[in-house]
């Protein structure tokens, strides 16, 4: 175990109108089997805003996203230290329904990972899993109206029989956001959702994250200093298991107050 | 490619010489890999040519018989001396009348006269034990022949018919030959006369064990090793997929898991005659169900099976990419709809193709089952699992102890028939596959 002397202190940069709290995390600790990957994250996420988490690579981003819908519950070996709340409530807490929990908070994952399965029953998976659909024309319209949101309906609605696996990369994306909206999260993680596409799908996961933002708190990983700066309102800068800096977006990128932060997008380390 | 770079100078000529030379290394060492692969197929195939053609050289004859027609005069004084022609008055009685009857009709047709006893033993002896027997047979099903005349297809004994397919041959010394020189005679005449034949030889799908290799057939080993793979399939898959789910999918990963891991892998590898022991013990002397019947023979064989179920069916959800697994727990799926929705349906080719190579493996099975007594004589078709049958494997082994000329050839025409159950159910794993096999 490595030996802290003092203890971390993140540089916080409150907004100037700050948003209801939607996640509270305070000292995440993650350990894999021996080796330590978060040293006590604590953050305050705002509701429907997009937050970006930055960091160079092994900085422990995705780790702390896992943490948020208790993804990490699967990795054998991996121990989660501290709290967070989901509006007020203890995620972590025994009596909290894992399962519950995930459908509260959807995911999206760095690579598309579309069932195999046809575009349309990717997208109706979640609803007729948690039984949000009392008709078939109800699910219909959910499938429809999430592949609007997706905005993928145009491009899809003749073949929503047709394996989802089948679409180009950027649209596969676009139809796991999809999956996930279909089951009306409160809260959707997006774990670099952007980094398997070209700049024009990008453009339009970008798009969409950005419309997303009244309906959802949207927490996005990105490695990508231009996505952050364009899609979010805070931005929190990790280091080493360590988060270092966070504020509003645009101070951080105009005006980081830590060394490092400066140093990483400016592009000196990464 | 070399032609079009310039060296400008001496050090960079001396490096791309260099690169050269190492290119050519490698591509040596391929070639020679190539040259070993090739060479040890070449090897495996002509192994598999040189079995088949010695099988099927040594058992292709078998597949058909030697017959011999005659026609029978179905005379109601011999059959129904007391003029009642009812199948239950037939089957009943004196069974030396249809003997008499079939002497008749030999008698007859080779023109024997009626004081040459020797010669009609002589010409009897041509013919199958089973003769009389199917004659009675035969009226019993239709009491309207009694009284008509009518040809009937006899079969030949099995080493009239290995004379006449050429494996017992003519010019060695008559004491050393079943078929004597006037039997050589008789069936010189019989051929000349059209009566005797080969036909198709049907017998060796549906008989059952007989001494007499002219009525001796895999048909009841056939259903017996039908019911063991019924057995076998209903318990092992079941058994063997529920197993192996809980283990890669739910089990916690400890010391426990890791030794039962250890230990199905060491039980795939433990010789099968134990595990006939094992059922020995356990379901015949224990349980006390009975010997040779197909449902031990199932059970002890799910037991040498489940292993490599188990085995095949979790590599198969280890290839299942975990992306899969993150979908579906991360909508909110719970681990068994994540499991039952998402990575079962992908694994199914995997676990389908494992367990039918398994089956076939259980269906080539001699040695437990010969510990728990599927080596009997079995003459009647098995009505249920728990009566007594025999296994194809089982019979093979029981046909190469006999000596006659006739059962060599059926030892190698049954070796052919299981070749061709395992070949059919191979080729239905690989079509399974095809059939669900699914990009992602
Ligand atoms: N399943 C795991 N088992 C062990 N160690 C892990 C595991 N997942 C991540 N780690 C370690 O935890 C640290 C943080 O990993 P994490 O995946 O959170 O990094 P990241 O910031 O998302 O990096 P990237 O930008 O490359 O995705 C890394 O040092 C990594 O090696
Ligand atoms: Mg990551």
């Amino acid at each position: 175990m490595s030996s802290s002397p003092a203890p971390f202190q993140t540089i916080r940069t409150p907004d100037a109108s700050p948003r209801p709290t939607k996640i509270h995390a305070d000292g995440v600790k993650v350990i894999y089997g021996t080796k330590q990957a978060l040293h006590g994250v604590s953050i305050d996420i705002g509701e429907k805003s997009v937050t970006a988490f930055i960091g160079p690579s092994g900085c422990g981003k995705s780790t702390f996203l896992r943490c948020i819908n208790r993804m990490n519950d699967t990795i054998v070996g991996a121990r989660v230290e501290g709290k967070i709340t989901l509006d007020g409530e203890d995620i972590y807490n025994t009596d909290l329904d894992v399962v519950e929990l995930r459908a509260r908070v959807g995911m999206v994952f760095q690579k598309p990972n579309p069932f195999p399965k046809s575009i349309f029953d990717n997208v109706a998976y979640g609803p007729r899993i948690h039984g949000l659909a009392k008709s078939k024309a109800d699910l219909e319209e959910i499938v429809v109206t999430s592949l609007q949101k997706a905005s993928l309906y145009n491009e899809v609605k003749d073949r929503l029989q047709e394996p989802g696996t089948g679409l180009s990369g950027g649209q596969q994306q676009r139809l796991c956001i999809a999956r996930a909206i279909a089951v009306s999260p409160e809260v959707i993680l997006m774990d670099e959702p952007c980094s398997a596409l070209d700049p024009i799908a990008t453009a339009k996961v970008e798009e969409l994250i950005d419309e997303l933002r009244t309906n959802y708190t949207i927490v996005i990983v990105t490695h990508s200093m231009q996505q952050a700066a364009r899609v979010s309102q805070r931005t929190a800068f990790f280091h080493l298991g360590h988060l270092v800096e966070e504020g509003p977006t645009d101070h951080i990128f105009t005006n980081p107050l830590e060394q490092r932060t400066q140093d990483y997008i400016t592009g000196r380390f990464g | 490619m070399t032609a079009t770079l310039s060296h400008n100078t001496p050090e960079q000529a001396l490096i791309v010489s260099h690169i050269d030379l190492g290119l050519q290394r490698r591509y040596r060492s391929e070639r020679r890999f190539r040259a070993y692969g090739i060479a040890a197929l070449t090897f495996g195939i002509l192994c598999l040519v040189l079995l088949f053609s010695s099988i099927i050289s040594r058992g292709y004859t078998a597949f058909e018989q030697t017959r011999i027609t005659l026609k029978v005069d179905f005379d109601p004084a011999i059959v129904a001396p007391d003029g009642n022609r009812s199948a239950e008055a037939i089957m009943g009685g004196d069974a030396f009348r249809f003997d008499d009857l079939f002497s008749a009709t030999v008698q007859k047709s080779l023109e024997i006269s009626p004081d040459d006893e020797d010669g009609l033993y002589d010409a009897l002896d041509l013919f199958s034990k089973g003769s009389s027997p199917m004659l009675r047979q035969m009226l019993a099903q239709d009491p309207a022949l009694i009284g008509t005349t009518k040809d009937v297809e006899f079969y030949a004994t099995g080493d009239v018919d290995s004379f006449v397919k050429g494996s017992i041959r003519a010019d060695i010394p008559e004491s050393q030959r079943n078929i004597k020189d006037k039997h050589i005679v008789l069936i010189t005449k019989l051929k000349d006369s059209g009566a005797l034949h080969l036909a198709f030889n049907t017998g060796l799908f549906t008989f059952g064990a007989s001494t007499r290799p002219e009525v001796a057939g895999v048909g009841v080993a056939a259903i017996g090793s039908l019911y063991m793979m019924l057995v076998v399939l209903s318990l092992s898959l079941p058994l063997g997929v529920a197993g192996s789910i809980y283990l890669e999918e739910f089990a916690p990963k400890n010391r426990w898991t890791d030794l039962i891991e250890v230990n199905i892998n060491n039980l795939a590898a433990v010789p099968s005659i134990v595990y006939g022991m094992l059922g020995l013990a356990v379901f015949i002397n224990f349980a006390h169900l009975p010997r040779s019947a197909s449902l031990v023979g199932g059970l002890v064989l799910t037991l040498t099976t489940l292993p490599t179920v188990i085995i095949s069916t979790r590599a198969a959800l280890k290839a299942v990419p975990p992306s899969i697994r993150d979908a579906g727990l991360g909508i909110g799926a719970s681990k068994m709809q994540t499991v039952f929705h998402h990575v079962l349906p992908l694994a199914v080719p995997g676990i389908l193709t494992g367990t039918i190579i398994g089956l076939a493996h259980a269906l080539g099975e001699t040695a437990p089952l010969l510990m728990i007594g599927m080596k009997a004589f079995v003459v009647d078709y098995p009505a249920t699992p728990l009566d007594p049958a025999t296994s194809l494997p089982t019979q093979i082994y029981m046909w190469a102890t006999e000596p006659e000329r006739a059962f060599i050839e059926r030892t190698s025409a049954a070796i052919m028939v299981l070749l061709a159950f395992l070949l059919a159910m191979n080729s239905c794993a690989v079509l399974l596959r095809r059939m669900f096999e699914r990009r992602w």
